[in-house]
């Protein structure tokens, strides 16, 4: 085996129009590993949702996309507020977006559940005023 | 694909090397080597995209002269409707399909009647159950090439209906030979009257195992002033045209999808758009659109590169043109249900997966691994100077050599430093 293959973005807070775009170039690098069309959407819409939030609740933050052997994980870390009570964000619907993200067509409270429900494994690590990281993993 | 004929081709002699068309083919399928641009057989969609962009004329469409169709006892031309949106104070179409018969056709059937059967066959397709969703237009040749070369996550999508061109040349031959008995099928030659060089290509590969129907494709820009010329005598005319205003309306981005009067639909035009919105497909953030149609072209087929007339004028000729006409004149025939094998097609081109390093996945990691590396020491402004589209292309291209080096053009003669 290779030595794992890192990819590494800086997610840039302060612009709406951009995000999303880590998760592209993820994508189109993992098309050239011949990974299963599966995998690629899995693990882009999960990385999408999570850049996503980066940008509208914590100003930003970092995206690590680690592709091993058997397995990829990706690695979402932020200083943003941190995330007051993990189980209610993770349900469906819930979301603390303002009015004016919503009118971009954000917020609509799935990022969480999406996320989950895309990897295999997820955990959220989060500290109020510290920041949030997300890892999540997805076997190959 | 290994012996895929192409209709884009390099005139070398006018190429300066000036890297404006790496910055714009949409496969990255253009490199500068000793000086001129040359382009891989195995990307190329025939897009057209750097004809149209070359400042010094060097890329051209390769088409059939109008003299390659001396051959057929009987000769018939098919005009896209886009044929109709070129001339000048032009209000009726017959007019142009009377001057076809004088520069020697035998026989003229229009590819917007056939269009207006694809429409309703369409719509029927779209009934059937479990339909892969959104459906994909299948009639713009360049989208079905960049679907199985980039995208053959969505190959399921395509509709496997074949386009206007093919089925206007089936009924135009059965019609020729019902008309005249005497004619054998192969006395019959079949001329498409093309705006752009993928149809060129289409019909010379023999597309997903399907045999064309059309003999010969001339280009719109080749046939355009021998037609003005006849077109100017006053004689008497036949009356010809057969089409309503949806089939003409083909010819322009959206028309395809608003002729089939159903409420969720795309339309994307122009290859950086179609890009996009297959990427978007692919991610599953395209909701309540059940039809997709894509044209390379800007503005649809009205802006091929084979057009003479500004693509915009174009369309606003085209409107002038359908507005007293019916929506639709052509349907399948009556008593008829379901869409008729013959006008169906199987399976897409098969494809060499032009993304993918290796067929190993371990190997791929590895390759990826030092293009990233090499990337890393590269400046990453996609100058071009180097011969390849962008940086990351460049490293790209030296791991598939095996070659453990780049070299840049700016960083030898110190232009620019290199990355800390
Ligand atoms: N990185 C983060 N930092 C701080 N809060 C977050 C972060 N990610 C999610 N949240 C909180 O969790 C809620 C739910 O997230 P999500 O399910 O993605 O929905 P949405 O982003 O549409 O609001 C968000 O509204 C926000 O309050
Ligand atoms: S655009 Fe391409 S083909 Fe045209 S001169 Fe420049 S390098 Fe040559
Ligand atoms: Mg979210």
């Amino acid at each position: 085996m290779p030595e794992p293959l890192v990819f590494h973005f800086d997610v840039d807070g302060n612009d709406f129009t951009s995000a999303g775009t880590a998760s592209v170039t993820v994508k189109k690098n993992l098309r050239q590993l011949g990974l299963p069309s599966e995998v690629i959407k899995k693990l882009s819409i999960a990385m999408y949702e999570g850049e996503i939030n980066m940008v509208i609740h914590a100003d930003g933050g970092t995206a690590d996309v680690i592709v091993g052997e058997s397995y990829i994980d990706i690695i979402l870390a932020d200083h943003g507020p941190g995330i007051p009570n993990v189980e209610l964000a993770m349900q469906e619907g819930y979301s603390t977006a303002t009015a004016q993200i919503h009118s971009l067509g954000f917020g609509a409270g799935m990022g969480l559940p999406n996320m989950k429900r895309y990897s295999d494994e997820m955990t959220i690590d989060t500290r109020l005023n510290e920041g949030t990281t997300v890892k999540m993993r997805i076997y190959l | 694909m290994e012996s895929y004929e192409h209709s884009v081709l390099l005139d070398r002699q006018k190429c300066t090397g000036c890297t404006t068309c790496l910055h714009h083919c949409p496969t990255e399928a253009i490199r500068i080597i000793n000086g001129h641009a040359v382009i891989s057989q195995n990307r190329c969609i025939d897009c057209g995209e750097c004809i149209r962009r070359c400042p010094h004329n060097a890329k051209r469409a390769v088409s059939s002269p109008l003299e390659a169709m001396d051959r057929f006892r009987y000769k018939i031309a098919l005009p896209a409707p886009s044929l109709y949106g070129q001339f000048n104070n032009m209000d009726d179409v017959d007019y142009i399909l009377n001057g076809l018969l004088r520069l020697g056709f035998d026989d003229v059937f229009e590819v917007s009647k056939a269009a207006e059967l694809v429409t309703a066959y369409t719509r029927q397709y779209m009934k059937a159950e479990n339909l892969p969703v959104p459906l994909i237009s299948s009639a713009c040749p360049v989208i079905l090439r960049l679907i199985s070369l980039m995208y053959p996550m969505l190959e399921d999508n395509v509709l496997h209906l074949l386009p206007p061109m093919e089925v206007a040349a089936q009924l135009a031959r059965e019609r020729a030979l019902k008309q005249h008995p005497e004619l054998k099928p192969e006395d019959i030659g079949v001329c498409f009257i093309s705006p752009c060089p993928s149809k060129v290509s289409y019909v010379r590969n023999n597309f997903g195992g399907y045999k064309s129907q059309v003999d010969e494709v001339v280009a719109m820009n080749d046939i355009y002033f021998r037609l003005l010329d006849i077109m100017k005598r006053e004689d008497k005319m036949l009356s010809l045209s057969d089409s309503g205003m949806s089939g003409i309306s083909w010819a322009e981005s959206g028309g395809e999808s608003t002729a089939l009067l159903n409420e969720g639909y795309l339309a994307a035009d122009g290859i950086d758009n179609v890009c996009k919105v297959l990427e978007e497909i692919d991610n599953g953030t395209i909701q309540h659109v059940s039809f997709v149609e894509l044209n390379a072209c800007p503005a649809g087929c009205v802006g091929g590169v084979l057009t003479v007339q500004n693509p915009y004028i174009a369309k606003a000729r085209l409107r002038s043109i359908g507005r007293y006409l019916p929506l639709a004149l052509n349907f399948p025939p009556a008593g008829t249900d379901g869409i008729p094998k013959q006008y169906l097609f199987g399976d897409m081109p098969s494809y060499i997966p032009a993304a993918r390093l290796s067929e190993s996945y371990i190997e791929s990691i590895r390759m990826m691994g030092e293009i990233e590396r090499l990337r890393s020491t590269l400046p990453g402004i996609d100058c071009g100077a180097c011969g390849a589209p962008t940086c990351r292309a460049h490293a790209e291209d030296a791991v598939r050599q095996g070659i453990k080096t780049v070299s840049c053009p700016l960083q030898q003669t110190g232009q620019r430093e290199e990355k800390p």
